[in-house]
């Protein structure tokens, strides 16, 4: 019996030739990532094992992204922790405001996330790194300070389940309604502790932005990783931007999978997570009409260039309503120079859209975009929890970037098609 | 090491977001989140709390956000044990790195009510209802994790292994 590209994964760095589901063991990892809110205590504990340098100043990455441009004093300080820990352990990857990014948009951007590998994150969205093929998985800040000390990590191999997509996708339809869709279906819950992995014709037709959405919401199923092939696109996304030769591990024709959930595509219309969970998945259909206060384009999920080409694309020519406040975050420095040369930002701006300097800010209710009681927002990142981007009677909807441009240039949530000029 | 508390009962897929919002984010001292614990929940619950009370939540419970704020919280706050019939991975690696205990039980989880008094035997993973007198069975935990436990989280964990670095 072949294994599964987690399986795969985790062996090789554990030195084993087999590993099955359940097993639990040490493995090796190749990154280790912490943001300004996780790493200040993952600092604290690392401190606290005696050990002076960490295992490796190349293989550690901090990157200062969730309430920075710092939001107030004690945000300041904790940024400064993170400073002054780069610093005193001469890290190669500490990215300061001005070369920051929103960190999952940035990694793979800066070849730093690749095939084969494994990046444990204290942040959540650490799965994003599955559309490369590498085992990114989220982990506490604990684990990132024994890790940062050991350059290991303890891990229990998933069970995986293999999503097959095939079909064609309807015109204004993309990654991010083809990962709600999925969450709809299974559930909050529905990948526990489980490796999803994405395949099928319409996954290998996805641009790599694309891959990079649907993987970094494996965590809203409660996935350990949402896995995707590396092929000949993720080769080619990579040259010259790869910190390292890499190994691309594949599941073997024979792998075991816990269950294989099949998709056709051609059903699907843009889709729309109701609050307070993003498996209140509903077609956009159902909730056309229904008026909203702010409309968020970016954060690790809808962040790169294809979101906010799609975004302008339906901006273009139009006006934001009065009532609604279009804010747009470019996930990296990078992505929104290229927005800015490709006139994407001009675009975005002559519509009445704010663009800000890339934060994870709304996104978790941190700054840059807080809502209040009773007010409702279109938002294209990944969580509509209760209070998620402000006050706990305020309400996120989550949706593609075209279907929260359409919205915020009528006021209320309408197909994209209906605005597009 | 037995615990005994009063029950404070939640419903399945309690977030980080609501053990700790974002808002309380820009400190990591477990004595200031605990202040903030729970709050858009269940706005009670740092007055009622008491040293020693447990938590029950259904399923997927500790699900989002990789923040260990929201054990640390927990704790802090006096929980000293939290049991759900299941955790979302993430928090259920942050609870036994950090030395929170926690127990997966989908019958206790389901049967036991808010208020009443309940003891868990962690080393034998047996709930008792004081209340009501059932008692429920809960998973043991593999020995890796058990190390960890004992060890009193894995940090110490660590320092006594010194793993890597022999």
């Amino acid at each position: 019996m072949g294994m599964t590209m987690v399986e795969k994964i985790i062996a090789a760095h554990a030195d084993k030739q087999k590993v099955s589901p359940g097993d639990i063991l040490l493995a090796e990892v190749d990154m280790v990532l912490g943001n300004d809110i996780t790493s200040p205590v993952a600092i604290e504990e690392f401190k606290k094992i005696g050990i002076s340098e960490v295992f490796d100043p190349g293989r550690v990455i901090l990157v200062p992204d969730h309430f920075t441009p710092n939001k107030d004093i004690n945000s300041a300080q904790q940024a400064k922790i993170l400073r002054s820990f780069a610093r005193e352990q001469e890290l190669e990857y500490y990215f300061e405001i001005g070369e920051m990014g929103i960190e999952h948009c940035l990694l793979p951007e800066q070849g730093l996330a690749l095939p084969g590998e494994i990046i444990i994150g204290a942040d959540s969205h650490t799965c994003t790194y599955g559309a490369l093929g590498a085992l990114g998985t989220g982990v506490g800040s604990t684990d990132m300070a024994a890790a940062m000390a050991t350059g290991k990590a303890w891990f229990r191999v998933p069970p995986t389940i293999k999503f097959v997509y095939s079909g064609s996708l309807q015109p204004w339809v993309g990654a991010k309604d083809l990962i709600l869709y999925t969450i709809g279906d299974i559930g909050v819950d529905g990948a526990l502790y489980k490796s999803m992995e994405f395949t099928g014709e319409v996954i290998d037709n996805l641009s790599m932005d694309g891959r990079m959405t649907m993987s970094n919401m494996a965590i809203e199923a409660g996935g350990k990783c949402g896995l995707i092939k590396p092929d000949e696109k993720t080769q080619n996304y990579l040259k010259n931007r790869a910190i390292r030769d890499y190994t691309p591990l594949y599941s073997d024709e024979d792998a075991e999978y816990e269950k294989e959930i099949r998709y056709d595509v051609g059903k699907i219309e843009p889709q729309i997570s109701f609050p307070h969970l993003p498996e209140n998945t509903h077609p956009l259909s159902e909730a056309e009409g229904l008026e909203i206060d702010q409309a968020v384009i970016g954060s690790c999920t809808n962040g790169r260039i294809e979101d906010l080409r799609k975004a302008a694309e339906v901006m273009a020519g139009n006006k934001v309503r009065d009532s609604v406040r279009c804010l747009v975050f470019p996930g990296t420095q990078k992505i929104y120079q290229q927005a800015l040369q490709e006139g994407v930002i001009e675009t975005l701006i002559e519509a009445g859209a704010a663009v800000s300097t890339p934060t994870c800010g709304p996104c978790l209710g941190g700054h840059m975009g807080i809502l209040a009681a009773g007010e409702r927002a279109v938002s294209t990142t990944n969580r509509n929890f209760v209070g998620r981007m402000g006050h706990k009677e305020s309400e996120v909807y989550l949706s593609s970037p075209a279907v929260a441009a359409a919205a915020a240039v009528k006021g209320y949530l309408v197909h994209p098609e209906e605005v597009v000029k | 090491m037995k615990l005994s508390g009063k029950v404070f009962k939640y419903g399945d897929n309690v977030d980080t977001d609501v053990i700790i919002p974002a808002r309380f984010l820009n400190t990591s001292d477990p004595e200031k989140l605990a202040e903030h614990c729970l709050e858009d929940l269940d706005p009670e619950f740092t007055d009622r709390v008491t040293e020693g009370d447990i938590i029950v939540g259904g399923k997927n419970f500790g699900s989002g956000s990789s923040r260990e704020h929201a054990p640390l919280a927990i704790k802090a706050a006096g929980i000293s044990c939290v049991i759900a019939e299941s955790f979302a991975r993430i928090f259920y690696r942050n609870s036994i790195n950090i030395g929170l205990p926690i127990l997966e039980s989908p019958e206790a989880s389901r049967s036991i009510e808010e208020g009443q008094k309940i003891e868990v035997d962690l080393q034998e993973g047996i709930i008792k209802n004081l209340d009501g007198g059932q008692e429920y069975k809960s998973e043991k935990f593999p020995p890796f994790m058990r190390d960890i436990i004992q060890s009193g989280g894995l940090i110490e964990y660590v320092k006594r292994e010194q793993l890597g670095r022999h």
